[in-house]
This record gives structure tokens, sequence and C-alpha cells, in this order.
């Protein structure tokens, strides 16, 4: 219990105190403090479950198991490394002038306010209070998307919210559908006819043609802010317009927080359909977003669009191995998830670190990176290898996986994958390398900058696909079969 | 035929006459109109509240039509309205499709909205089900609303009138949501307006005007 009132704690306080000290010039420093203190909570909540197993708390409002509590590990994990990451390059930021230090508290405060948010959408057991803190998210980020105040980044704001908030808006009427079917079963007015645990007791008796119903709406909702083709349009604007450590954390976190809400919905309204209908559902939008984003990669000329439309690929691909169903492909899925948050959330601090020097995020004025700052250089080249799924990276390992399941259960699919996966690696190899080895008339560096969470992302990501201790396994299967069945 | 109690005879009228706000709303050009319909909108919404917890003794309905009176009658419209005028934005430019064909697909709407609630009417054991083919028509209409309309304030009123649509059908269909959920709910919107705020201040200094024509370059940029 005070794990978790320590997990939702640290970022709640965080917010608050940022709220009146995010100008100062400690502000960064603080903002990394409180996210140090929800890691840590994170790690000791996470010890505790995997030794005691699933829990109920807060009168059954909040439910910890092993499905969630790895990605509240991840979501901690990655919410601190962007916090030291942020902590020079806000300040470069400042010192160009592109914020004041109004907007740097305001930053700072939303920071802890958008963990704040993911936290209580992994950890609550109420699917209407998902929703709440699935639409809190979308609120906390809409300021920071728009921080810099341009024009681009005013429309991609503008753009986020309405998208986002008409998104939201159908998984609200999903939800409301779930507690009409819900409440037939558990009773009237009962506080506990939207408790996932109490649906998933009783999913067999659930009417399912309301349920059927409201998975459209909820994956079409929660789909939005996963950014599933063809409701991506928000996402390469959001990523490329704000700034560089919010594109990391939408990407790493957001992304996966939205497919975790899908997930849930899908494992009840499967076990009440009695049929493989919203497992299609999912294969069909994952597909679509793969093969799309794939051939949208080559027309991309801004490096931050360039890597968001390879997180829609990667969702997809995610979003696809869950629908493939089966403890293998589930696991796969999760998998998948992990690696693609660090790799990505690697990338993207790299990218922040040459986009500011270059001053110019489009990928032509971007030369010659490992003449003007090795280490910036190689961030990139072993994190663009990394996502495109080159072993021994932990990324191959799981779409490795994925490629074999969906062999044995949809050999359709195989051509489709592998063409895509083709047309993404020539995409993002061919813009990349000339950015990293190509010839440029710029000064090295005097200083080289601090990238310990890029190699840090990388070094775990290397781990998982080299060798998975078996705790983590034994973590991740339990999880699969949560989800999977056995 | 059978007989119909009063009191949910006058439920029927409030479902139809929030339908026909929506009608209102999709042919309303003047943004202070707009914003006041809206208000009304949720007065309706607030008197069905009322009747239905009269009706069923429920006394988190109570709760709930209070909670929509002073946010959704009272204070959002007060913030909208101030918005308009400190902003000076009284008009929508012609909407992208003119009012009258608007209006011809908000009828085929309707029509559809019924078709898809008819499962769940059929399993409704409320009083009010046949209300929610209705609902389903709010939410649908103030769809087509945000997407026919050029302003931000216009699309705003859109998708608060969305989440009017939601309410009445989460009321209808299971007399609404568990009170934590409510609260969930308005707190979110309370802060999507608030937030829209302080994004239209920053759209308006950027490009001196709530045209959204404005914000369509990134398309062209990819």
């Amino acid at each position: 219990m005070i794990e978790f009132l320590c997990l939702l704690g640290f970022p709640a306080a965080g917010a608050i105190t940022l709220a009146f000290r995010g100008a100062r010039r400690e502000g960064p420093e603080i903002n990394a403090a409180f996210s140090l203190g929800t890691f840590a909570a994170a790690c000791a909540l996470t010890v505790r479950i995997i030794g005691q197993g699933p829990e109920l708390l807060w009168r059954e409002q909040f439910f910890i198991d092993p499905f969630n509590v790895f990605l509240v590990a991840l979501t901690a994990l990655v919410g601190l490394t962007t916090s030291l990451f942020s902590r020079p390059y806000m300040r470069v930021e400042e010192i160009h002038g592109r914020i004041t230090p109004g907007r740097l508290r305001l930053y700072h405060s939303m920071y802890q306010l958008f963990m704040l948010t993911m936290l209580t959408a992994l950890t609550t057991n109420n699917m209407g209070l998902l929703w709440v803190a699935m639409e809190g998210a979308t609120l906390s980020t809409v300021l920071l998307v728009t921080l810099y105040r341009t024009p681009q980044s005013l429309e991609a704001g503008w753009k986020y919210f309405i998208l986002c908030g008409v998104g939201i808006a159908q998984a609200l009427f999903g939800t409301i559908l779930l507690y009409f079917a819900a409440e037939k079963v558990l009773g009237a007015q009962g506080v506990t006819a939207l408790l996932w645990t109490h649906l998933d007791a009783v999913k067999s008796q659930l009417e399912p043609a309301v349920l059927a119903l409201a998975f459209v709406f909820l994956l079409v909702g929660y789909g939005t802010k996963v950014g599933l083709a063809p409701l991506h349009s928000w996402l390469p604007d959001a990523h490329a317009e704000g700034p560089t450590p919010i594109s990391a954390v939408l990407s790493g976190l957001l992304l996966n927080v939205a497919l975790y809400a899908v997930v849930r919905c899908k494992v009840l309204v499967e076990g009440s359909l009695h049929s493989t209908l919203p497992s299609r559902m999912l294969m069909g939008f994952g597909l679509l977003s793969v093969v799309l984003a794939a051939f949208l990669l080559f027309r991309q000329r801004d490096i931050k669009r360039l890597f968001a439309y390879s997180s829609i690929e990667h969702m997809g691909l995610a979003t696809f191995a869950f629908g493939l169903s089966g403890p293998v492909a589930t696991f796969a899925a999760l998998l998948h998830m992990t690696v693609h948050s660090l790799a990505k959330s690697a990338i993207f601090f790299a990218v922040g670190h040459a986009a500011q020097k270059a001053g110019s995020q489009l990928m032509d004025d971007i030369r010659g990176l490992i003449t003007l700052s090795p280490t910036v250089g190689w961030g990139l080249m072993l994190g663009a290898l990394a996502i495109l799924g080159l072993p021994p990276f932990g990324v191959f390992a799981s779409e490795f996986l994925i490629l074999t399941t969906a062999m044995r259960e949809q050999p359709w699919s195989i051509p489709i994958l592998l063409l895509a996966l083709g047309v993404a690696f020539a995409a993002i190899f061919g813009r990349v390398q000339p950015m990293v080895f190509g010839e440029t008339e710029g000064r090295r560096l005097p200083h080289s900058p601090a990238l310990l969470p890029v190699f840090a992302h990388l070094a775990i990501v290397l781990m998982l696909g080299l060798y998975i201790p078996p705790y983590l396994a034994d973590w991740y299967r339990a999880a699969a079969h949560l989800i999977g069945g056995p | 035929m059978t007989h119909i109690p009063f009191n949910q005879q006058l439920l029927n009228a409030c479902a139809a006459l929030l339908l026909l706000l929506s009608f209102a709303m999709l042919s309303q050009r003047r943004i202070v109109s707009l914003v006041s319909l809206y208000a009304v909108q949720g007065a309706v919404l607030a008197v069905a509240t009322l009747l239905l917890a009269w009706r069923t003794g429920e006394g988190n309905l109570y709760l709930s039509a209070f909670l929509t009176i002073s946010l959704k009658v009272a204070f959002l419209p007060w913030l909208l309205h101030r918005l308009i005028r400190r902003l000076q934005v009284y008009w929508d430019t012609e909407p992208l499709l003119n009012i009258s064909g608007t209006m011809l697909i908000g009828i085929v709407i309707v029509v559809f909205a019924f078709g898809l609630a008819q499962p769940i009417t059929q399993l409704a054991s409320t009083s009010m089900r046949n209300a929610i083919g209705i609902a389903v028509a709010v939410v649908l209409l103030a769809f087509l609303m945000m997407i026919t309309r050029r302003k931000a304030m216009s699309q705003v009123v859109g998708f608060l009138s969305m989440e009017n649509g939601l309410f009445f059908g989460a009321m209808s269909a299971t007399y609404g949501m568990p009170m934590i959920i409510e609260l969930g709910v308005a707190l979110d919107i309370l802060v999507a307006v608030l937030v829209l705020g302080v994004f239209f201040f920053q759209i308006r200094e950027q490009f001196d005007s709530l045209d959204l024509h404005h914000l369509e370059r990134l398309s062209e940029r990819q």
C-alpha cells in the first residue's frame, strides 16, 4: 500500500511543487528528483507484486497484476531518464530563447501531471476512471505540444486536442455501453459494475451484442491515442512540433498506455463473445497501421516526423501481435512494447541533441554527426539499428517471435509484414546513414553531450535481445497468460 | 392505446427538445447564439435528469442534475461568453457545407442513429429506453457540426454538445453512471475548456484570427 501511495503521490506532489518553483533555476533538478522517487516506488511495488501476486487496493478501485506492473515499471523508468535528458536539453532551449522561464514552469508541472495520469490509467481497476485518466493525459500534454507557440505547434496542438477529444468521446460511449451490459449482471447502480476484476469474473454472462458494439467504440476511441491508422493523423504533428522530451514520452509511454487500455477491453469482450471478432479487428487495424506507416516513411523530411511514423508502425505491429492471441504472440507483443518504448525514447534523445546542434529538424540540414559529436552520432545510429530490428537487439527478438507465430496462425499476413518491414528499413536506414556519416563543414563540438540515458536504454534493449533474465521471462509469461489465456 | 404517465410524457418531450436543439445548433451561425443554445441544451438535460430522479428516487441523479446545472448551464456558457467578448469572435464564416445541405445530412444521421441504437434499446429495462436513439443522434449531430465548422469556437461547442449527448445516453440506458465517474468526466470537461481558453489566446496571438484555415499547413508540409 505504501509503495502504491508513493507511486501516485510523488508525481502529484511534484506537479504542485513545480507549479510554484518550476521556473527557478533548480526546477529541472526538482523534476528529476520527483521522477526518481516515482521510479523507486515503482521498483518497490514491482518487487512486492512479483513476490506476493496480484492485489487490490483502496476499495478495489486500484488493481495491480503482472500485466500492468511491468508497464508501471517501464513508465517510471522512461519517465526518470526523460527527466534527466530534459535537464540539459531544456536549459539550452532557454538559452536559445525558444522558451521563457514561465513556460518552463508550465512544462515541468505538466510533465509530472502527465506521469500521474498515465500511472493512474495503468493501475486503476475502474474502467470509468481509466477513461478519466486517459482524457487527463491528453489535456496535460496539449499545452506541452504548443510550448514553442509557433504556428505549426499551435496547429499540431489543436489537431491533437480535437482528434483525441473526439476519439476519447467514442471511448466514453463504449464505457457507457460496457456499464449498461455489466449492470444487468452485477446489479443496478452497482459501484462494482465498472470494476475490471468483477467484469472479468462474469464476462461470459455479459450480453454479446452490446459488448461487440462497445468494443467497436472503445477500440476506435483508445485506438486514436495508440495512433492506429487511419486515426493516426494527430501523432506525427504532435511529435514533431512539441519539445523533444515530450516526443520521447508521448512515443515511448502514452502509446503504450493507450494500447494497454485496448487490451484490457479486448480481454473482456472476447470472453463475452466467444468469437475471434475482437482479435480480427486488432489484426486488421494493426496490419493497416504497419503498412501505411511504412510507406509514409519515405515521404518524410523532418527527422521527428520520420520517427513518429516509425512509432505508428511499431504500435501497429504490437496491436497485430495482441490480435494473434495465444501466449506466445502476447509474450512477443509485451516484449515489443518494452523494447520499442526504450529504443524509441533513446532515439528521440539523440535526435533532440542532433536537431538542437543543427538548429533544424529537417534531415537535409543534419549531416556528419559522427564528426561533430561521436556520442550523438553513434547513439542515433545504434538506436536506428535497434528500432529497425537488427540482431542482436531486443526488437529483433520480438519481431522474430511475432513473425514465426504469424506464420503458424495467419500465414497470409507474412508477405505483407515482411514487405512493410523491408520498406521501413530502407526508408529509415537510407535517411539516417547520411545524417551520421555524411560530409560536413561544421566544427567539432567543444564538449560531448551527456547521453547516459540513450546508452542506458540501448543497453537494456541489447540485453533483452541476448538474454531475458528468468524472473523477467516469468513475469512476461504471467502477463501473457492473463491476456492471452492458457 | 396504452396509458403513458405524465412524468414519462414530460421526459419524452425533453428528449425531443434535445434533438430539436441539436438541429438548431447545426443551423446557427452566430457564435453567441450557439453558446446560448448550448446552455439551453444543458438546462433541458438538467430538467430531464431531475424528472428521472424524482420518479426513480435515485439520489445520484439529483447530484448529477446539480452538476449539470452548475457546470453546463451556468459556468461553461459564462466562460465561453467571456471568451467571445475578449476575442471578438461573433460570427462563424460560411460553413464548409451550406446549411440546408447540412440539415439534410442531419436527418439521414438521425435515422442511422436509431438503427444503431436498436440492439441497446431492445435490451434496456429502463423506462427511457426509447430515448437512447435520440442520445446517439445528438452525439452524431454534434460530430457533424464539428466537421462542418471552421471556427475553433464552434468546434468546441460541438465537442461540448457531444458530451451532453453521451451524458443523456448514459442516463436513458442505465440511469446514469456511478457518481465517481460522473465527477471525473465533469472535471475533465472543465479542464478541457480552461485549456482551450488558454489555447485560443495562443492561436489568436499568433494568427490574429480564430479561423481554422490558418491551421492547415502541416499536412501540406509532410
